[in-house]
């Protein structure tokens, strides 16, 4: 297998985009990593998308950005795998080039949620679920969530309000962060008092329905020479899968699918999590932050709350988290949302981050992209290239 | 509407028909054609008995269009007698009356009516087992 890397970045701001459709999204993010990468074609495109038949009643969204990106004839498909499909595409990508059947890929993830209304988009984000046996019973994407919150505070014997440093941490990045959604920040006392969606989780607990574009050149490691954009290494780009349903885990308070993932991406990269400089986590909910810490290897189980208290997830921490916003400030456009966890690090790596929020010790990147309620889990490595 | 769906799901929905695999005997709900646990394709039909503990519950306040009149409303996990976990509505109690490891049985209520013209969706929910009961 060919090494493999990224040679081009584009992102459009993640907001509610009522002036723009979602096949020019796609194409601004598109012909900007192309620009970056200088480019004027790829051999293939991978589009990461959940929702364009629900929400836009528009598929076949592969050989439309193909067209409208200017890419006459070019093989492009979409990759579905719920709020996982952006890293999902790329891991595809990661395929194509790596087995040499590809040179250069380029994929972008795009999602509009905000084209109906509000309660239509939650019903069919809930489509990530079991549809017969956890939807019909009249639980929501977020209810589903809840169910873990619960338990893992009557377990571990939390306080609720203990949870409040992760989307504190988002917030305060966020900021910083020109293409984030929520750029102001958020106290531990808001927190408190915010307004439950389905109790345990609150508002300021659930990353915002948005709107975005988010694209990467993958390319052969051997040959970043050929182009203009600044080279990041991916390591490993590893998927791990789990039941989609969560009444049918052995463990509801462990996530397989992400200790799977991690397990193979540790494994190709050589790396452990010690190797980690700082982790693009999936916080669609700030439980599933602690699980994902926990499964990942960072915190023991029951403990990623002490241990980012201890260590430290600011941009100064010892695990700079969620550096550009994560799900929580900068938004989650499901589709896109893995994408631009990976965009963000290629930044931090580069070294391109806005001042304030650019890590000191930026060589090795992972980001984590989680489908559903953890089903499909996607773990990536990037490392810089000297 | 889809009515084919809710037909093929009435043995799920009134009598909790899961799987019972025939070579480990490791039970299923929802049922399943390759068993979790040794991957054997035989099976049989088994009936759950409806009774078991709330494991997690939660309060949905922001619910799906079709339960948006039932809001405040609760949905647990139930881990039943027979050691599989199910999700499903909790009824005939408030919501603030839920504690982890309470008794529930199964009743069969209405689930949702799919419009005005629709037919009416029923199936299984779970209330606390009365004190004078047990």
């Amino acid at each position: 297998m060919r090494k493999v890397a990224i040679v081009g970045i584009g992102q459009t701001p993640v907001r509610e985009h009522w002036e723009n459709n979602l096949r020019d999204l796609a194409v601004t993010a598109l012909r900007d990593a192309m620009e970056d990468a200088g480019v004027e074609t790829v051999d293939g495109v991978c589009v990461g998308n959940m929702l364009s038949g629900a929400l836009s009643e528009q598929e076949h969204l592969g050989s439309l950005i193909v067209d409208y990106a200017g890419l006459d004839g070019v093989e492009g498909m979409k990759i579905e795998a719920a709020c996982g499909s952006g890293a999902a595409a790329i891991r595809m990508a990661v395929k194509a080039v790596a087995s040499g059947l590809m040179d250069a890929v380029g994929v972008v993830g795009v999602e509009k949620l905000t084209e109906f209304s509000g309660k239509f988009s939650i019903a069919s984000l809930a489509t990530a679920a079991d549809a017969d046996y956890e939807i019909t019973m009249g639980l929501s994407f977020v209810g589903i969530n809840a169910l873990m919150m619960r338990r893992y505070l009557h377990e571990f014997k939390y306080d609720k309000n203990d949870f409040s440093i992760f989307p504190v941490n988002a917030h305060h990045n966020a900021v910083q962060n020109p293409n984030a959604m929520f750029r102001y920040t958020i106290t531990p006392a808001q927190y408190a008092k915010s307004k439950m969606i389905a109790d345990p989780i609150n508002l300021l607990d659930s990353s915002p329905i948005a709107d975005g574009a988010a694209a990467v050149i993958v390319v052969a490691e051997d040959h970043i020479q050929r182009y203009q954009g600044k080279g990041v290494s991916i390591l490993a780009c590893e998927v791990g899968t789990d039941t989609v349903a969560l009444d049918n885990r052995e463990d509801l308070l462990w996530l397989k699918g992400v200790e799977r993932s991690v397990k193979k991406a540790y494994h190709v990269s050589g790396l452990s999590p010690r190797d980690i400089d700082f982790f693009e986590a999936h916080d669609a909910f700030s439980i599933i932050t602690a699980m994902s810490l926990e499964a990942s290897g960072f915190a023991e189980k029951g403990k990623a709350i002490p241990f980012a208290e201890k260590k430290g997830i600011s941009i100064q921490g010892g695990l700079p988290l969620n550096t550009a916003g994560g799900l929580k400030g900068r938004g989650h456009p499901v589709g896109a949302t893995g994408v631009y966890q990976v965009v963000e690090a290629v930044q931090q790596l580069r070294g391109v981050m806005p001042e304030a929020i650019q890590v000191k010790k930026n060589n090795v990147a992972m980001t984590q992209n989680i489908g559903g309620s953890g089903a499909t889990v996607i773990t990536t490595i990037l490392k810089k290239i000297e | 509407m889809d009515i084919p769906r809710y037909w093929r799901l009435k043995s799920q929905r009134y009598r909790l028909e899961g799987r019972k695999c025939l070579d480990c005997g490791t039970l299923s709900f929802p049922p399943r054609l390759v068993c979790q646990k040794c991957k054997s394709r035989h099976s049989q039909p088994f009936e759950f008995k409806g009774k078991g503990k709330l494991y997690s519950f939660t309060t949905i306040y922001q619910a799906p269009d079709r339960f948006d009149d039932l809001v405040p409303y609760a949905v647990g996990l139930i881990d039943l007698e027979e050691g599989v976990r199910i999700t499903a509505q909790i009824t005939d109690i408030l919501p603030k009356q839920l504690e982890i490891g309470m008794d529930l049985e199964m009743v069969i209520r209405k689930i949702y009516e799919d419009g005005n013209k629709g037919p009416i969706l029923y199936g299984y929910k779970f209330r606390p087992i009365m004190a004078a009961q047990n």
